[in-house]
């Protein structure tokens, strides 16, 4: 009869201890490829904070993030662009993590100082051939961008309305690929996430707006898009998610966010 | 008396003989670990190989078959992230074959000019030195090739030329041509310096200038060595990656010259961070190197039958 009490008792403790484990628990994120960077760094740095939880991200970009979690596949959805009505009335709401601005660069010896949106999306598309169109020299444009499936490309050509039109004559792997080559190069036009860029390139204004912390946050920077995190409204997320939710969104997340890149709202 | 000892030493004899043989026994037992100990170390090199090749081909079929073999290898546009996504690879098969051609057509005649020059001209000094300045090449990261050309050598087409950007195939061969010189000029040198020094002897006993003997003796007898040289130089052209991506563009057109191109390695290299798993993207992109294995295959098999032939003189 001990025996068994004793035995009872172990077991007891032992799904105790298992449930413990259990409650350490999983936060699972799905969607955008551009957001990669700011949740894989905000990711990381909650499961240095909590031993025990298994972050997990699968980047497979913002619509098929945003459908997961609809159907409950993942705790969290991330998408970089706001959410649509008709997927705001599937029981999705939306919270704003961070603003992604990326900025227009140019050589430092080209006269243009400011472009608009439409002007930037014709040089994009080829309709603008030579810097002379919008203010410059005689030279021919040289189109800097990103690989194909890059976040700050995808942004980019969103936000432009320049998917799959785009006609570049380089496409380089990395934000420093892409100065490096702006800054060698007096007719070389590219894009750059705003927190990269340095002072050795020049950054055009947009629709008459220089992009820096403040214009992106107010909105009147043009190129920028924001960075969403996607929640089913009915349903509470599971303690973990909520204290990672709650941990992301808050002021102590901001330079980790600054640090991936982004410009961070909260 | 003397039956006794003659006994006592026939039984020593024996005993000697058992230990002996119990000690070759031992010996020929650690002998054969060892031998085992090598051979597990040689077939981790060959499970290295079958493993790639496998995974390769398991992983680089599925794609060939959705988008079909034909479409996929002379398919002329490349866009694998548009709403309609397109998968054909031509353009990256000929930049990558052209690349290698031009590389070699600038690379060869230096790196084998050179090898000539060291083998048998060059006073024991200026060889140690400049073979010392070989090997350095031959270590440099190709990284730094990259950086090299990106900073001096794409600027440099661009105002030589007066062309928007310099950005290009030209670049590319030039990067990969200085990149295989130093295998170019140590095969060769190693080649012209195993000729028997009584072909030259008699040939410049026959009258023949030093000059003459080089070309009309000793390169013909080092020539299948100097092949070899040529095609593990092919070898090393079509294999590198990471220079060529920082001076070739990467934009996915059809080769020409002054265009921004990409090669077989880069179009891998470049968009596999940000393919998605399972996607037909990534599935195409092993498909690529896939590709690029056959190729490398192809260039060692050529190479093997050089080897041989040179063993065979």
């Amino acid at each position: 009869m001990k025996k068994w009490f004793g035995l009872g008792i172990a077991l007891v403790l032992a799904a105790m201890t298992g449930c413990g484990k259990a409650e350490g628990g999983t936060v699972s994120t799905d969607g955008s490829t551009s957001m990669a960077n700011v949740i894989g760094a905000l990711g990381e740095a909650f499961e240095e904070n909590n031993e025990d939880v298994t972050f997990t991200y699968n980047p497979t970009g913002s619509g098929s993030g945003i459908t997961a979690v609809a159907e409950g596949r993942c705790d969290i959805g991330l998408s970089s662009r706001s959410l649509k009505e008709e997927e705001k009335a599937q029981g999705l709401t939306e919270t704003i993590l961070a603003l992604d601005g990326i900025a227009i660069i140019v050589n430092m010896d080209n006269p243009v100082k400011e472009l608009d949106l439409e002007t930037i999306a014709g040089i994009y598309t080829g309709e603008i051939t030579n810097w002379q169109e919008v203010g410059g020299e005689d030279l021919e444009i040289v189109l800097i961008g990103r690989e194909a499936g890059s976040g700050t490309r995808d942004g980019f050509e969103s936000i432009t309305g320049t998917e799959d039109s785009c006609q570049y004559r380089q496409e380089l792997t990395s934000t420093g690929d892409v100065i490096t080559t702006v800054l060698g190069n007096p007719a070389a036009i590219g894009y750059a996430s705003l927190a990269a860029v340095d002072e050795a390139v020049k950054v055009v204004s947009v629709n008459g707006i220089m992009p820096t912390e403040e214009t992106v946050k107010d909105g009147s920077y043009a190129v920028q898009r924001p960075f969403v995190l996607v929640t089913r409204k009915d349903e509470e997320l599971s303690p973990t998610a909520k204290k990672f939710f709650d941990y992301i969104t808050s002021p102590e997340a901001r330079e980790i966010i600054s640090a991936a890149g982004a410009v961070p709202v909260n | 008396m003397e039956t006794a000892m003659k006994n006592k030493k026939c039984s020593m004899d024996r005993d000697g003989f058992i230990r002996k043989r119990q000690l070759i026994g031992k010996k020929r037992l650690v002998e054969n670990i060892i031998h085992g100990i090598f051979l597990m170390l040689g077939l981790v090199t060959v499970g290295c190989v079958l493993l790639i090749t496998v995974f390769l081909v398991i992983s680089g079929i599925p794609a060939v078959r959705r988008i079909g073999l034909i479409p996929f290898l002379f398919g002329k546009e490349w866009a694998s992230t548009a709403a309609q996504p397109r998968y054909g690879i031509l353009p990256f098969i000929l930049t990558s074959i052209y690349g290698t051609a031009g590389a070699i057509f600038i690379g060869v005649p230096v790196g084998f000019m050179t090898a000539v020059y060291l083998a048998k001209i060059a006073p024991l000094k200026i060889k140690t030195l400049m073979e010392a300045a070989v090997s350095l090449l031959s270590g440099i990261p190709s990284v730094v090739y990259g950086l090299v050309g990106m900073k001096v050598l794409v600027p440099g087409i661009r105002i030589a030329f007066h062309i928007p950007d310099g950005a290009s195939l030209l670049a590319a061969m030039i990067v990969l041509a200085v990149m295989i010189l130093p295998s170019i000029i140590k095969v060769s040198l190693t080649a012209l310096d195993a000729v028997p020094k009584e072909y030259e002897d008699a040939s410049l006993a026959l009258g023949a200038t030093a000059v003459e003997t080089y070309f009309r003796i000793s390169v013909p007898a080092a020539k299948s060595g100097i092949a070899a040289a040529v095609v593990l130089g092919v070898g090393r052209a079509i294999g590198e990656a990471m220079a060529i991506m920082m001076v070739a563009g990467n934009a996915p057109n059809m080769p020409e010259l002054f265009q921004s191109v990409r090669f077989l390695t880069t179009a891998v290299a470049s968009e596999m961070s940000y393919a998605a798993d399972g996607s037909l993207q990534k599935q195409a992109l092993f498909s690529i190197a896939l590709v690029l294995f056959f190729f490398i295959m192809l260039i060692n098999a050529i190479l093997n039958h050089f080897l041989k032939h040179s063993e065979e003189n």
